[in-house]
């Protein structure tokens, strides 16, 4: 297992070959072999890491030269910031990058702490070298294709297109280093990495808009950055350890609270949800991989990692409290979008809620769904990012409303949508088995609070998807001719996430069994069927016929014989069910639209209440804990 | 008695009547006389509708509405003109607008007289098509397995 | 063996329930409103009538979907009757209402697709209760299994009377009926035609009625399971309390006017909130 760096090493090397070298077409192909070869040392890792029992590992004791560089890579990225501060006008972000930075550098040159290992191989967190492996190398493959079709539809930006594919890689190097860390600095290290780049990556187009968003995100994940480095010295100086796992046996509240809000920050919790909001103006590859399988899954992955720490105390209530608060109200906001990538934000921003609030009650039931939403919404929200992505590049737009009749017009495309959005929240898929977990294991923990916001939040949740749903599979022809543009790897990668989220429901009793409940057992220590076996399997059955029962209705119907008619119009259709007669007697182009309540559910009426509700909460908590009340 | 004839749902339209058929219509459902009784239901979809009951005579705009509605009935169906505009065009018949009576644009069943038609009479017509709606039943169920042989 | 049973007799006898007393609702109605109305077996004839009429369609997937909406809510209501999980049953039963939605807005016409529209409101307004209601059962009998809850001492109605009246007020938008139908109704003359089945015809309509009946039986089996306990004679009460649960439906349509979109969201959940939210904390306070 000593080889474990090169998996971090790798797309870090992949990224800085693609970014030298000059021609595009290599420039794809070598990332197809980056994502390829990450897929395929993850692989590697997981059977020799299975050959040994899948037991624990511990590494890497001695990195003194590894620990410099990264300081050094630390001082660097303060240096990027403050440039790119001035030179944008933005000057407070660079003290909240100072700041850490300085309280870094100071308790390196003057703390000394003992040396331990640095990396862990856990079952969770191969799991998440699994899915940032896997759904993150998909999106790369899927982000050669669209980015040709982007720089053509766009020729108002520069292409640096090499740029952005470097980002990517180095991105996703950043994120097999944060999820390996066992190290907080370590830690602290690739979750600044992650910050910069992401940074970059929403500022790529470089127009006004997206300049204001990327400096947005930045500040907010450098204050999640600052609670982190806050929560190192600390901990470093009162119990003189910075390692993960020592900090939650220890359970002191104060750096857990800066760890949960650094977590909060990454996986944009209220009242930090508006950063990833305008990380939307970004093309749709870094908002699948910001939103779906990396980014924010790091803020969420250490919010799991402390929280058997987080049961039972007043920073978990108010971890869970804000993340309950975060599901109901962002699927609230969703339900008055019409923008794709928009709805997909807070959808996103919606379901790391629950996984929040999961991770912030904190047993092992509650756990055992916040890593099976986890898993489901990694893949399907990045199948669905794609899914509008393409669209957009075919279409001209990610309008919903566009996507009146898509089944007829772009069918392929909205096949594999629909197949995201059934993943997301209908019957028998794993996303509403693990709300369903989470709604017993908050009832079991006497959460009420949180039983309520779950009751009310999933029925605003299907209200969104369901009126996306029905948009796509209106039976509409038009006569605009629509060309699909989307090219071969872009399908192969949805394709194979399509595939894999059927797959994943099906088989959801031995993920369920073989890999969830293992992973629970060796966070606390024990483990017990959260759902019992014939549920799981019924489950399954279920799934079964959501697939059988409309095949055999297809099978039945498609022989009645039927005699078609115009749709009622009144009337007074003209006879194509596009047009109608309207009362002066002219052709009237029939307009049919989805309804977005934005009067009761907009975000201009919702979102500043409830960042000033949940930022008040989490400064009323400090206040507390600071004070020592707690 | 037949299917149809148990459970007739009908579609009211009004072509260009002055509304006294009309009220006339409604008068139908009210407790006084109670068309629900036999299973009527006045529903307002074609789509869904056995009965095709028109007011008032038909115009250059009705036509085509008429046209497309009758069109948009499923089979078997009866059509039943409701006052004398229906039926013939009436005190309206020479206008220029008006085409006439209903039977001008579309095959009409019943013919309701009256100015306005009192209730018991579109009743009486009505039931009638109940009737009509049974002989239309089974030859529609003799064509349909005919068309099965063929 | 008798979970066999008693799914094959829901599956077989739901419909014919369900349209029994959708005959008598309609004459209990009509004498209501100083009429005679129609004969009891009057849904019967409605829907041999619309199976032997013409299938004229305006999509070819309409009536895919309207199946497919029969079948969950057969399967929804053979998840209840067979004793299984009561959370698993509500889930399913919503999966089957978003096939109707989708039925109607297949059709891309206006007046259905305006009556989906509503059916997603209703939908979202009467989601929140019947989670807590799931729940309550789970507090005051210890089990989302309906086998067991139905062995429970005493009737989990004493311990969440809040949950069944909240119950009672949904259950008008489930039933379609006036103040809350919105998405589609009974009545003519009004500014949606026919809503979400406008473009429903003959066979299509006919399956679309009998899941409602299904969907009837159903939700009358979750009133049931608030009165049942293991005493035999909680059975008999539980048949008279869904009579008289039924009947104040039929009271409430025929006194109330169609309210707007607004009110029914706003009022159904606060509602949910005052008389299942606060039921739900009593019973998670007591536990």
């Amino acid at each position: 297992m000593e080889w474990l760096w090169i998996l971090i090493a790798f797309p870090a090397l992949m990224a800085v070959i693609i970014w030298l070298i000059p021609s595009d077409v290599l420039k794809g192909r070598l990332v197809y072999v980056g994502a390829a070869g990450m897929m395929a040392l993850t692989i590697f890792l997981l059977g020799s890491w299975s050959g040994q029992e899948m037991e624990t590992a511990y590494l890497y004791v001695n990195t003194a030269f590894w620990d410099k560089a990264m300081l050094a890579g630390e001082v660097f990225f303060m240096g990027l910031i403050i440039y790119e501060s001035i030179r944008h006008k933005k000057y407070p972000v660079m003290l909240l990058s100072i700041a850490q930075t300085g309280l870094m550098v100071w308790l390196e040159s003057t703390v000394h702490l003992p040396e331990l290992p640095h990396l862990m191989v856990d079952r969770l967190a191969i799991l998440m070298c699994v899915i940032v492996a896997f759904v993150g190398g998909l999106i790369c493959i899927y982000a050669v294709g669209y980015m040709e079709a982007y720089h053509q539809h766009h020729k108002e930006f520069q292409n640096r297109r090499g740029f952005f594919f470097a980002m990517i890689f180095f991105f996703l190097a950043a994120m097999m280093g944060l999820v390996l860390s066992l190290n907080m600095i370590w830690m602290y290290f690739f979750w600044e990495v992650t910050s910069v780049i992401s940074f970059l990556l929403i500022g790529y187009t470089r127009t006004e808009e997206a300049v204001d968003n990327s400096f947005r995100a930045l500040w907010m994940n450098l204050l999640g950055g600052l609670g982190f480095a806050a929560a190192i010295v600390i901990s470093a100086l009162k119990g003189g350890t910075a390692q993960l796992q020592e900090v939650v046996l220890a359970g002191s509240a104060l750096p857990l609270l800066c760890l949960s809000l650094a977590g909060l920050t990454k996986s944009a919790q209220m009242p930090f949800s508006s950063w990833l909001l305008g990380a939307m103006v970004a093309p749709t590859p870094s908002s699948a991989l910001l939103h779906s399988a990396t980014m924010v899954k790091a803020g969420v992955y250490l919010l799991i990692r402390i929280a058997p720490a987080l049961n039972g105390t007043a920073v978990g209530m108010l971890v869970a409290l804000i993340g309950g608060y975060t599901f109901i109200s962002a699927s609230m906001m969703a339900i008055a979008q019409n923008d794709g990538k928009k709805v997909l934000a807070f959808s996103t921003i919606s379901n790391l809620g629950l996984i929040v609030a999961c991770a912030g009650i904190g047993v092992e039931e509650t756990i055992w769904g916040a890593i099976l939403l986890m898993i489901f919404h990694s893949v399907s929200k990045s199948m669905l990012f794609q899914a509008v992505g393409a669209t957009e590049n075919s279409l001209g737009s990610r309008d919903i409303e566009n996507m009146h009749g898509l089944l007829l017009r772009l069918p392929k495309l909205a096949y594999i949508m629909g197949i995201g959005i059934a993943g997301m929240y209908l019957a028998p898929f794993g996303m509403l088995i693990s709300k369903w977990v989470a709604l017993k294991a908050f009832v079991d923990s006497g959460n009420v609070v949180l039983v309520i916001f779950l009751a009310y939040g999933s029925a605003t949740t299907m209200l969104y998807w369901t009126k996306w749903l029905a948009k796509i599979t209106s039976m509409h022809h038009t006569k605009e001719v629509v060309h699909d543009v989307t090219r071969e790897d872009q399908y192969f990668s949805m394709y194979l996430h399509g595939g894999a989220m059927i797959l994943l429901c099906l088989l959801f009793p031995v993920l369920a069994t073989s890999v969830v409940n293992p992973i629970i057992s060796q966070l606390f220590g024990f483990s017990y069927e959260v759902l019992s076996m014939s549920v799981l399997t019924t489950m399954a059955v279920m799934l079964a016929s959501v697939i059988l029962v409309p095949a055999a209705m297809f099978l039945i119907t498609r022989s009645a014989p039927r005699d078609y008619v115009p749709i009622y119009m009144g009337g007074v259709n003209e006879g194509d069910n596009t047009y109608f007669t309207n009362s002066l007697g002219m052709p009237e182009h029939l307009y049919l639209t989805n309804w977005y309540l934005r009067f009761e559910f907009g975000m201009r009426r919702l979102m500043r209440p409830s960042e000033i509700l949940t930022a008040g909460a989490l400064v009323v908590m400090f206040c507390l804990i600071i004070g020592g009340a707690v | 008695m037949g299917k149809l004839a148990r459970s007739p749902w009908l579609l009211h339209y009004d072509g260009s009547s002055c509304n006294g058929c009309d009220i006339e219509v409604l008068d139908c459902l009210t407790p006084r006389y109670d068309l629900e009784r036999f299973g009527i239901i006045n529903t307002g979809d074609p789509f869904q509708a056995d009965i095709f009951l028109i007011t008032g005579g038909i115009n250059s705009q009705s036509e085509q509405v008429v046209k497309q509605i009758y069109s948009q009935m499923p089979e078997p169906k009866v059509v039943v003109a409701v006052g004398i505009c229906a039926c013939t065009g009436g005190v309206f018949k020479e206008c220029y607008n008006i085409k006439g009576g209903v039977d001008t644009v579309i095959p009409v069943d019943i013919y309701v007289p009256g100015c306005a038609a009192r209730p018991e009479s579109i009743i009486d017509g009505v039931v009638k098509a109940m009737e009509l709606l049974r002989t239309k039943q089974e030859e529609f169920s003799r064509r349909k397995k005919e068309k099965k042989q063929a | 063996m008798i979970p066999v049973i008693s799914v094959l007799a829901y599956l077989i006898f739901a419909p014919v329930l369900g349209g029994l007393l959708d005959g008598a609702d309609r004459i209990i109605s009509a004498r209501m409103q100083g009429r005679v109305g129609p004969p009891l077996l009057q849904p019967f004839y409605d829907l041999s009538k619309l199976f032997s009429k013409q299938m004229i369609a305006v999509n070819n997937v309409q009536l895919l979907l309207n199946l497919s909406y029969l079948v969950f809510l057969a399967v929804s209501g053979a998840i209840l009757f067979g004793g299984a999980d009561v959370l698993m049953c509500l889930f399913v039963l919503s999966t089957a209402d978003m096939f109707l939605i989708l039925a109607a807005s297949s059709d891309s016409s206006p007046f259905a697709v305006m009556g989906a529209n509503r059916e997603m409101i209703q939908m979202m307004t009467y989601e929140p209760l019947t989670l807590l209601i799931a729940v309550g059962f789970y507090l005051s009998t210890g089990s989302f299994v309906v086998k067991e809850i139905i062995h429970s001492s005493i009737s989990p109605v004493v311990m969440m009377p809040g949950m069944l009246l909240g119950f009672w007020v949904i259950t008008a938008i489930k039933l379609r009926k006036s103040p809350f139908d919105l998405s589609t109704s009974h009545h003519a003359h009004q500014e949606m035609v026919k809503g979400l089945t406008t473009e429903m015809s003959g066979p299509t309509l006919a399956v679309m009625n009998i899941a409602e009946y299904y969907e009837k039986i159903l939700l009358l089996g979750i009133v049931a399971l608030f009165i049942i306990n293991k005493h035999w004679w909680s059975w008999i009460l539980a048949v008279a309390v869904c009579l008289i649960f039924y009947f104040l439906e039929i009271l409430w349509d025929n006194v109330s006017a169609r309210v707007k979109w607004k009110t029914m969201l706003m009022g159904c959940w606060i509602v949910t909130l005052l008389a299942g939210g606060i039921n739900l904390l009593i019973l998670m306070l007591i536990k």
